[in-house]
């Protein structure tokens, strides 16, 4: 029989630096010029290792997320960025879906407020005349159920 | 049939628009990968950096004011070098512009061999092992050549290699007005 023996890697272990976990918080809201649609912290692109490496002394060095973060963006522009910036042409992608709810429930609220409202005058009271043919189909109708119910209870007794 | 006029419309307008950039990537005038670069019309980063030639020679960014030149970021290890290679070598030939080398992050061996091999397009070459300089530029992917002009200004970025085409229609006249 063979042993076999599981070693198991837990995060913790993998960042239990501080300075890389910070590293890597800030490297997660990178984009990786190379590769686009990964962040930094995950590429293992040569750039993105070379990034990594940058963040890295910047931290060290005592520098703040944003100092950190403006340096990338002066060289690359807004790309850099994961998540678009809340200004210029990303508020497009910001606003989009606030405006489209707001389009679609405001058409919605105009639409069904114009479907409920009621379209006709209410019924005139009804004259004498109709009214005792009401009563008079209303007793017909009950004499008639009547005698359905008499004919079903015979076909189940047989 | 009225009512299919919006939708319709609607449908056209997205379609154009989809058919207008699947033309543009086609004929190279977009590709979804280029990112634009906000060192547009800033000055060149600072950089002191060794030469190919001759490491013990240093070279930095005030030392190439007063012309207007290509800056070209090369790499003996970058396959679409390879292919605008002979047409650089075909430019500084016919004396067209002035080219300056930017070694990436390649061993001094193997860009030699490559400058021996396949010739030799730059006035110079510095060398920037380490990548630092590279990022100072936003360079992202191999090759890409900046316009630089008397200034030190850096006036327009090509992504990829640097075609015939590129050069007559974009560069070329670029150029003029730099120099």
């Amino acid at each position: 029989m063979t042993a076999v023996a599981v070693f198991p890697v837990f995060a913790a272990q993998v960042t239990e630096d501080p300075v890389e976990r910070q590293v890597l918080d800030i490297a997660k809201d990178l984009r990786c010029t190379v590769c686009q649609n990964q962040p930094v912290s995950e590429s293992n692109a040569d750039l993105a290792r070379d990034m990594r490496a940058i963040i890295r002394e910047q931290v060290q060095a005592g520098k703040s997320r944003d100092e950190i973060v403006k340096y990338f963006v002066d060289r690359y522009g807004d790309y850099v960025l994961m998540k678009p910036p809340k200004r210029g042409p990303g508020m497009i992608v910001w606003m989009g879906p606030l405006a489209l709810i707001f389009v679609v429930g405001v058409s919605g609220f105009v639409f069904l407020r114009r479907r409920l409202r009621p379209s006709l005058p209410p019924a005139p009271p009804l004259s004498e005349e109709d009214a005792e043919r009401v009563r008079a189909a209303r007793k017909a109708g009950k004499a008639d159920k009547k005698d359905k119910k008499d004919k079903k209870h015979k076909k189940d007794k047989t | 049939m009225k009512k299919y006029i919006v939708p319709l419309a609607v449908f056209a307008a997205i379609g154009g628009l989809l058919m207008y950039a699947l033309y543009l990537s086609m004929t190279g005038g977009y590709s979804p990968r280029d990112i634009p670069s906000p060192l547009i019309g800033k000055s060149l980063p600072a950089f002191t950096l060794p030469t190919v030639a001759d490491p013990n020679r240093k070279l930095s960014r005030e030392d190439l004011l007063g012309r207007a030149y290509m800056l070209n970021v090369w790499a003996s290890w970058c396959v679409a070098c390879r292919q605008e290679h002979p047409y650089l070598n075909e430019l500084t030939g016919r004396k067209a512009v002035t080219i300056i080398g930017l070694n990436y992050k390649d061993k001094r061996e193997d860009a030699l061999q490559w400058l021996n091999g396949l010739g030799n397009p730059y006035e110079m070459s510095v060398a920037d092992q380490d990548g630092r300089f590279g990022i100072d530029l936003g360079v992202y992917g191999v090759p890409e050549t900046f316009l630089i002009d008397k200034q030190g200004v850096i006036r327009y970025k090509q992504i990829g290699p640097i075609t015939p085409e590129v050069w007559e229609q974009k560069l070329a006249p670029m150029m003029k007005k730099l120099s």
